[in-house]
């Protein structure tokens, strides 16, 4: 039988009802996705059933550091996705720019943001994504920067289409970018999505939806700000990220 | 003290394969060092399947113990924007490897230096899986708070077990979900 948009947009009803039960009950608030969230299908094997076993962090645990990158691992031009063919990329070139900080307010210094993207066609520039929208040669879609001192960090590239997938019948991704995060401590780590605002099929789709807390997903939609686009080049969005998880400061400061 | 509510996690989704990986992700351990070990695995899903798209990295202490880490993993060219590979000599502590077709990865590295009882910490993603894994590859056994904690057969899933055909070289399967599944961490 197809599954149909209509089925989804069912089960995620019911999903957001029991959250909204359970808050109202006073369950604390859902800051991440449950990893089982069956209106995503691919979650359905992928996801542990046994529960997560908490680790008493001490100042021996490895995850209390972590990687380290360096100017040696970034070149210049690895902010900036449109010039890294011959030609510019077809599309709205936008800036996103912000900070990532960790859950204390304070920046993350120095360390590696990385992004990638569809074309604006909604392609991306892999093998196996066969949406027949076509490719850009003048864009990979693929960049890289260190956070300054206080955590800032900017890129400049094209907006990405929305594309479809096979979740369900007729199904389509919102435009997004992913963006790779380090933290000080491995426990920080964090891969996720950013999305554009006002954008219509926030509603339908179940990876943003996976994220049931309204106020959750509101933080992953970067905001338009005028005072970053550029007259006559480009668009501007604000996009700051916070990091969880404990860190050695953390431990240092008796949290 | 002020707190920021976190940014949620989103799946790294089926795309990553141009962007997360680098060459030389897997090799860790400076080049031809002799006290290089090989850790490889499978990653399965809850139907037993290899999962051919998920991406695992690595984070450990180097062999004095150190926890510093450093620069270098994924050096860049400036010269074709393309990637330079590790300097060979270097450890960095940081591996990252994307499952192959089969759901194989490797990573060559050095028996890390610290805690005691030494072991590798792995986080997991995957398409389908909404917010990363994060679990540990003990090359040992002995005293350790979390081993201690565990059942035998849970236990058993994060030891990455000398092959006996193999030298130097651990198997360290990690298990999504079902029969054997792989212990999982919370951090808080």
């Amino acid at each position: 039988m197809t599954l149909t948009q209509s089925d989804i947009d069912g089960e995620l009803a019911e999903i957001r009802a029991g959250y909204a039960k359970a808050r109202a009950a006073g369950a604390p608030a859902a800051h991440h996705p449950p990893r089982d969230f069956p209106p995503y299908r691919s979650s359905l094997l992928r996801h542990p059933k046994q529960p997560l076993v908490a680790v008493d962090a001490d100042p021996e645990t490895v995850e209390l550091s972590g990687p380290v990158f360096g100017h040696t691992d970034v070149t210049e031009l690895d902010h900036d996705l449109t010039r890294q063919h011959a030609g510019e990329p077809l599309g709205e070139r936008i800036t996103v720019s912000g900070r990532l900080l960790d859950s204390a307010g304070r920046p993350v210094r120095g360390q590696l943001v990385e992004l990638w993207q569809a074309n604006a066609s909604g392609r991306y520039a892999h093998q196996r994504d066969q949406h027949p929208a076509p490719l850009d040669p003048n864009f990979t879609g693929v960049g890289r920067v260190l956070t300054g001192d206080d955590g800032s960090y900017s890129f400049t590239t094209i907006k990405p289409g929305a594309y479809p997938w096979r979740n369900h019948e007729n199904a389509w991704r919102p435009a997004h970018i992913h963006f790779s995060l380090f933290g000080s401590a491995f426990t920080q780590r964090l891969v996720t999505q950013m999305y554009f605002p006002g954008d219509p099929l926030f509603a339908y789709d179940p990876i943003l939806q996976s994220v049931t807390d309204d106020a959750a997903r509101a933080r992953l939609v970067a905001a338009y700000d005028h005072s970053l686009s550029r007259p006559e080049w480009s668009l501007g969005y604000r996009w700051d990220i916070v990091l969880d998880g404990p860190s050695a400061t953390w431990i240092e400061e008796g949290r | 003290m002020t707190y920021l509510p976190p940014t949620p996690s989103h799946t790294v989704g089926p795309f990553y394969g141009y962007a997360l990986p680098f060459p030389g992700g897997g090799d860790i351990a400076p080049v031809e060092h002799p006290g290089t070990v090989t850790l490889h695995g499978y990653v399965y899903d809850g139907a037993g399947e290899p999962v051919p798209d998920a991406i695992v990295e690595f984070w450990q202490a180097g062999p004095d113990g150190s926890l510093a880490g450093a620069p270098g993993s994924m050096r860049r060219d400036p010269v074709t924007g393309g990637f330079l590979g590790r300097d060979g000599v270097r450890f960095t502590g940081f591996g990252r490897v994307p499952t192959d077709a089969d759901g194989h990865y490797t990573v060559r590295t050095l028996p890390p230096g610290a805690p005691l009882v030494p072991y590798i910490s792995v986080c997991v993603f995957a398409r389908g899986l909404t917010h990363h894994l994060f679990t540990r590859a003990y090359l040992a056994e002995g005293p350790d708070a979390l081993l201690a904690s565990l059942t035998p057969e849970r236990r058993a899933t994060l030891i990455a077990r000398p092959e006996p055909n193999r030298d130097r070289t651990h198997r360290f399967d990690i298990r999504l979900q079902g029969e054997e599944e792989t212990v999982f961490l919370d951090f808080g």
